[in-house]
């Protein structure tokens, strides 16, 4: 029985690889070109050609009378004076673009830290010692994905209004109301680990989850002390999760904008989303809010392709 | 007995706790234990706190002034079910995220199956799109869409409700595409040969034996998609054209923005309570078509998905 259960898996991916050949049934070409045509199609116009309708705007003009966009289709006629104005005033003048994008980097870099120290404990405790409260503990992790991301920052602006609770709590303890909402970098890089860190626990309890008890024996047993333990097996073999946990929750916070219009609104914790947001829709903006767009494209495809990359891979390893 | 009792002793003296995980690795890690419930309750209290603060007397998100129903539906004018803005707001959160399911789900499962056994360059290039629609910031994808209706499409697709259906429909399709893959994965490839091997047409054997196998995956689907719709904003704010055609997730932000009463904690509370009904349910549908074909699935897997 048990050499059955061992070969099953063989048999299963050699037979999937195949199916058509073994069960001699033919298909016609087509056939299953044809399932993935409507998706295909659909992507094709929504989400490849919008791509290149940014360009064509952030390499295009404006028309003169009413200040909207005038989208450039032809390469060959493409202008880049808006888009290497763009370019400029990261690093020239007032720094009125650059202050958002070092501060982008920076309250993206704090929230995932913060996110990947907190996420990992908890996913280390409930992978590892929740026991009887594990399926508690992990509808607790799940549920905030099924909660509106502008509802769970929607509780925190009340909490934090100058006469919320989160004020009568520190006034217990003799501290002075606090105007948490007055553009307080604290409060937006809180605001976005609040947000996204239930995405850096899944992948971190996933992989978490799966290390094989005896590998930690082995470890310990081998005259490792827990520490050595963690650090030599635990934390090598959780990389991949870390990485990708980082990935899945720098994407959207490079793109936001919203947890600081609800949690500051104020220039000074302004980012890069809000650069974006502030230009889309307003007149004669067009070619800015686009070049925008198209550096946002720039700043995140590396993370992205890695990500996809890896999740190529862990499909090819299952 | 002696020896016993002096391990004993010594794991449990408080002073030397900060070293005891050293000498017994199978204590219950008390660090770890109140960071997990710490940062569980941080995560929850927020929310039940705004969900109460529907029931508020007064005008306050943030003062507790009695318990009433008045922003719920007791007055005439600001309620949630009297302003017309905000029920309107809801009625067009419903028929975007039903006409989305509608669309994205068919679309994203005849694609997992298409792109499963179609090989070569054409379906590597079509599912690389795919996973970067699944993985680009939403901002890229709203702001990309808005210019195309604005200009583009001006005057042939309007923003408003087709333009974000068509939106929606854009940024969820890869759920189902993802979800059915992973399950086409466990299925395998067995039960549709031998249904080809008895005799069923390639149609025959989709629709009568993959289809029925696929039905968990396309459920957890359908909740995914539609809970994941009623949330969206970025997309649908961008995508919205007169105020009529914006949803309550929309209403929300604005008036959050603003000086927003209980009735927006109400709103917010109708999209909690109706994506968490359509994933618990879905949920429950899907345990029990998945335990139907001997297999296990819990919460963490609908999640993982």
């Amino acid at each position: 029985v048990a050499s059955a259960e061992l070969t099953e898996p063989k048999r299963r991916r050699r037979r999937k690889a195949a199916p058509t050949e073994e069960s001699g049934v033919w298909y016609p070409r087509w056939y299953w070109p044809s399932f993935a045509a409507p998706g295909t199609i659909w992507l094709a116009i929504w989400f490849v050609l919008p791509f290149y309708v940014v360009l064509s705007l952030a390499f295009g003009t404006v028309d003169q009378a009413f200040r909207n966009p005038l989208p450039v289709y032809n390469p060959f006629w493409w202008q880049f004076d808006t888009f290497a104005n763009t370019v400029q005033k990261f690093y020239s003048g007032a720094h009125i673009f650059l202050s958002p994008l070092i501060r982008t980097f920076t309250y993206v870099f704090s929230a995932s830290l913060i996110c990947l120290v907190v996420g990992y404990a908890v996913a280390y405790y409930t992978a590892r010692y929740a026991g009887k409260q594990r399926g508690l503990i992990l509808l607790l992790l799940v549920t905030p994905f099924w909660i509106s991301y502008l509802m769970r920052i929607y509780a925190w602006q009340s909490l934090l209004q100058p006469d919320g609770y989160v004020n009568d709590i520190i006034g217990v303890f003799g501290v002075n109301p606090v105007e948490w909402l007055a553009g307080r970098p604290i409060t937006v890089v809180l605001g976005l680990v609040y947000g996204y860190i239930p995405f850096m626990i899944l992948p971190l309890f996933g992989s978490l989850d799966r290390i094989n008890q005896n590998l930690l024996e082995a470890g310990r047993d081998l005259g490792a002390s827990p520490a050595q333990t963690f650090l030599r097996v635990t934390l090598p073999l959780s990389r991949q999760a870390i990485l990708a946990g980082i990935v899945i929750v720098t994407l959207p916070m490079f793109g936001d904008y919203y947890t600081n219009n609800l949690l500051s609104e104020s220039p000074r914790t302004s980012m890069f989303g809000n650069l974006i947001d502030n230009s889309v829709g307003q007149a004669g903006q067009g070619p800015l809010a686009a070049s925008l767009v198209l550096l946002l494209m720039v700043i995140v495809i590396v993370p992205m392709l890695y990500y996809l990359r890896e999740t190529r891979r862990a499909a090819e390893a299952a | 007995m002696t020896d016993v009792a002096v391990t004993r002793v010594s794991t449990t003296v408080p002073s030397r706790s900060l070293f005891g995980w050293r000498r017994n690795p199978w204590r219950k890690p008390r660090v770890l234990q109140a960071i997990t419930w710490g940062y569980l309750f941080w995560s929850t209290v927020p929310v039940i706190i705004a969900i109460i603060f529907s029931f508020n007397a007064g005008r306050s998100r943030s003062t507790w002034q009695g318990f009433s129903l008045r922003w719920w539906y007791q007055d005439p004018f600001d309620s949630l079910l009297h302003d017309p803005e905000l029920s309107r707001a809801m009625l067009q959160t419903f028929k975007l995220s039903f006409l989305t399911v509608l669309i994205a789900v068919p679309i994203g499962t005849l694609f997992a199956i298409g792109i499963d056994r179609w090989h070569g360059r054409p379906a590597r290039s079509a599912n690389f799109v795919m996973l970067l629609s699944f993985v680009v910031p939403e901002i890229i994808l709203g702001v990309s869409l808005f210019y195309v209706f604005i200009s583009v499409l001006k005057g042939a697709i309007d923003l408003g409700t087709n333009a974000q259906i068509i939106g929606l429909v854009t940024f969820q399709i890869s759920y189902p595409v993802i979800i059915v893959r992973a399950r086409l994965l466990t299925i395998g490839a067995e039960y549709e040969e031998a249904a080809l091997d008895l005799g069923a047409t390639p149609n025959q054997a989709i629709r009568r034996v993959l289809l029925p196998l696929l039905g968990p995956a396309i459920l957890a689907s359908i909740a995914l998609v539609f809970a994941d719709s009623v949330d969206d904003f970025v997309t649908l704010r961008y995508l919205s054209g007169p105020a009529s055609s914006e949803p309550l997730s929309v209403k929300i932000y604005s008036a959050a923005r603003g000086s927003p009463s209980p009735a927006v904690n109400a709103a917010a509370t109708v999209m909690l309570v109706s994506t968490l009904l359509v994933v618990g349910i879905g949920l429950l549908l899907y345990r029990r078509f998945a335990r139907e074909q001997g297999e296990a699935a819990d919460a963490a897997s609908l999640a993982q998905l």
